[in-house]
């Protein structure tokens, strides 16, 4: 069931299991992928993927792409916003809209 | 040394050696085929030169020498060289119209000269090794000799992968030294080196450019520029072998070959490139011009395969690596024209220099405007207005460009602007560089870095100037000229010749006001309206489409890399080179064989890392093992 109470300590922050799960798909994807890293510590959740200069604007397309068939989402034109994507905390707080259909 | 120079002059071989100098040729028959073998020398044997390229307006200066008394032996365009220094001195080199790399001894005060044309044509390396100053052509010569050379410059390295190429004096070799465009090096008899700037590209002061204030019209300069390229034109014709010339479909290369379809009653021999993706080509636009010109035209087609399998040959030529696999077709396309007999071509190369045709001059002049207001909402959606010719476009999606291309607003004024967002996207290959040699290196600010080298004055020209300025000195300068024209070109013995980059239209071109280049989003605006009448109404109002290859799939086919890729890019081999990180490389590696690298960051990371792996395998292993071999 989407957005359920069920609660994790993750770095200090109360998160649901379903959102620390997305949290860490995204991050696992965003270093492999993006940062070609190894170390977590490479990526902060809420830094500015833009501002850091980790993604340009085709960059964003590949983070579209991965997020549409890692979840089953279909991300709308209307959705391609900047809030949306350029950090870690962002993209998992889209996800959970997605899901959540609000 | 002069041996591996073969390709760049098949036709023989000369030499000089006298009391403090050694001098080798190799030769590409172009003008004076019976009498025009190098090196060259004047009436009394005091002053010798070998040289390569074209000075294209030898005829005039031999007839102004001759009535200047001066002999001449030859009907070559290299005599007027030993001549012209000897009525000017140093500077000979400013009555050049042409592109070369010279050497001059002047045997009587033991003294040489080293020159290159003003924008960067013709390459000349040297370095100073066991007592001796040894120059050529390519690195490659230099290396024949002194193999202790071949090792990885860092600072060559990460400029490449910041810029996309090398920047003068700097190359991939360390202790080996480029010599920058438009600059004469003296070596005197006691070794003392004195290096001159005999041209660069000046803008005038915003504001102050002809026809600024009302004196002159955009109609007169149109004119005034037609006339400027008609006679580029007939001067680059100048030949004793059949010219051809590359024909795109775009408007740079059509009009070259409009323009010199006037000079002749036979059809233009013409060649281009097709490739069978479309995002890359330009076929239709291609055939159009040729039904239009009735030349005779050749195509190759070219496949991603194609250039994966004739990459390692190119970047034997090129001695550097590359971001992208632009380069790798020009020199199959060179190799199909030697075929047909031909060895010069006309091409439409630095029209989009001269007069601001690339989208990154647009992409500034919209930011500049945003910049006034970076509040605006409407202002930043004229980007949707820039490049329609890609399939992932950075600017597909209003509010994500808009976030992209609003970062560095606030560096409006700082005379790298325009670059800054082309920089930077490059400059995440170096996030693949080993630890050890990031270390190596210390802080490395690219845009910092460059703009230390700029003129004091730039900051007083217009925005598009100080654009147009770091274009030609960068893209233009470090990879499109060494590369793609001279390299790719010299691979296969074609010489390229390049009409726009005549520098009396330059010197004409950088007079005029920015508005007359881009007129509101019309890139070369006064271009169009100088062949206005020439080309076809399609032709001639194309928006600009830049000459692009596929890249990372070329070294893919259906998931499995070429043999070399794989062995190249494995943890073992990157880990023993010591230039990048293995693990990183890997996980880039990954990404492109699963076809999952969109952008323009991944692909110039992986063809980038991918170029300086083969010249370590191909210039610095290579020589390592022969020398352990011959130990």
């Amino acid at each position: 069931m989407p957005g359920h109470a069920s609660c994790t300590e993750v770095r200090g922050i109360r998160m649901s299991q379903q959102a620390a799960q997305i949290e860490s798909r995204i991050r696992g994807y965003i270093l492999e992928n993006l940062l070609f890293s190894s170390n977590p510590s490479d990526l902060a959740n809420g830094a500015s993927l833009l501002e850091q200069g980790i993604i340009d604007s085709t960059g964003v397309l590949e983070i579209v792409m991965f997020l549409e068939g890692e979840f089953g989402l279909s991300i709308k034109a209307s959705d391609m916003l900047p809030e949306n994507f350029d950090s870690v905390d962002n993209m998992v707080r889209f996800v959970l809209r997605l899901q959540g259909g609000t | 040394m002069i041996h591996t120079l073969h390709h760049r002059g098949p036709d023989g071989y000369g030499f000089h050696v006298g009391d403090g100098i050694g001098l080798a040729h190799a030769r590409l028959s172009i003008i004076d085929l019976a009498t025009g073998a190098q090196p060259i020398h004047n009436e009394h044997g005091t002053v010798w030169t070998v040289f390569n390229g074209e000075v294209f307006n030898y005829r005039e200066l031999r007839a102004q020498l001759e009535r200047q008394g001066h002999r001449f032996y030859t009907q070559s365009d290299t005599e007027v060289i030993v001549h012209l220094y000897e009525q000017h001195g140093d500077a000979f080199v400013e009555q050049l119209n042409g592109q070369f790399a010279i050497a001059l001894w002047d045997a009587t005060r033991r003294r040489l000269l080293l020159a290159r044309d003003r924008t960067g044509i013709r390459p000349l390396f040297r370095a100073r090794a066991a007592g001796r100053l040894w120059f050529g052509s390519e690195i490659k010569a230099l290396l024949a000799v002194l193999p202790d050379l071949a090792t990885l410059d860092p600072l060559g390295l990460v400029q490449t992968l910041s810029y996309w190429g090398p920047v003068d004096p700097t190359t991939l070799f360390q202790g080996i030294q480029s010599l920058p465009a438009g600059h004469l090096l003296a070596v005197e008899a006691d070794g003392r080196e004195t290096m001159t700037r005999y041209w660069d590209w000046r803008f005038p002061n915003a504001g102050a450019e002809s026809g600024a204030h009302g004196h002159g019209s955009i109609e007169a300069a149109a004119e005034e520029l037609r006339a400027l390229l008609v006679d580029a034109v007939r001067l680059q014709l100048r030949a004793d072998v059949p010219v051809g010339a590359y024909l795109s479909g775009g408007l740079d290369s059509s009009g070259i070959v409009a323009l010199a379809s006037r000079f002749t009653n036979t059809p233009i021999r013409t060649f281009g490139i097709t490739f069978a993706e479309a995002e890359f080509d330009e076929s239709a636009h291609q055939e159009a011009m040729v039904r239009h010109l009735g030349t005779a035209h050749t195509t190759l087609r070219c496949t991603a395969r194609d250039i994966g399998e004739v990459f390692p040959t190119l970047v034997r030529h090129v001695e550097a690596p590359l971001l992208r696999t632009a380069a790798a077709p020009l020199m199959l396309l060179s190799r199909r024209v030697r075929e047909t007999g031909y060895k010069v071509v006309l091409t439409g190369e630095g029209a989009d220099e001269v007069f601001a045709g690339y989208d990154l001059f647009k992409e500034a002049k919209v930011r500049r405007f945003w910049a006034r207001q970076p509040g605006s909402r409407l202002r930043p959606r004229l980007l949707e207005r820039l490049y329609g010719y890609l399939d992932a476009s950075p600017v597909a999606h209003a509010a994500l460009a808009q976030s992209f291309f609003g970062k560095g607003l606030e560096a409006v004024d700082r005379p790298i602007f325009a670059h800054a967002p082309r920089w930077t996207t490059a400059q995440r290959a170096l996030r693949f560089l080993s630890p050890e040699l990031r270390a190596s290196l210390g802080p490395w600010d690219p845009l910092a870095w460059y703009e230390q080298r700029l003129p004091a004055d730039i900051g007083s020209w217009s925005p598009l100037a100080r654009d147009q300025y770091v274009e030609a000195k960068s893209l233009l300068a470090a990879y499109l000229l060494p590369a793609q024209g001279d390299r790719a070109g010299m691979a296969h013995s074609i010489e390229g010749r390049f009409p726009y980059l005549d520098h009396r239209l330059i010197e004409f071109a950088n007079r005029l006001p920015p508005h007359w280049k881009i007129r509101g989003l019309r890139e070369k605006y006064v271009l169009r309206r100088a062949l206005d009448g020439l080309l076809p109404p399609q032709i001639l109002q194309r928006t600009k489409q830049p000459y692009r290859a596929p890249d990372h799939q070329s070294f893919f086919h259906q998931g499995v890399p070429l043999d070399y890729v794989a062995d190249l890019l494995g943890g073992e081999r990157i880990r023993a080179a010591g230039y990048f990180d293995a693990a990183a490389v890997g996980k880039l590696f990954d990404k492109c064989r699963r076809g999952d690298a969109l952008g323009f960051a991944d692909n110039q990371a992986f063809v980038g890392i991918l170029s300086t792996m083969l010249l370590d395998e191909l210039f610095i292993r290579r020589l390592a093992r022969a020398e352990h071999h011959i130990s």
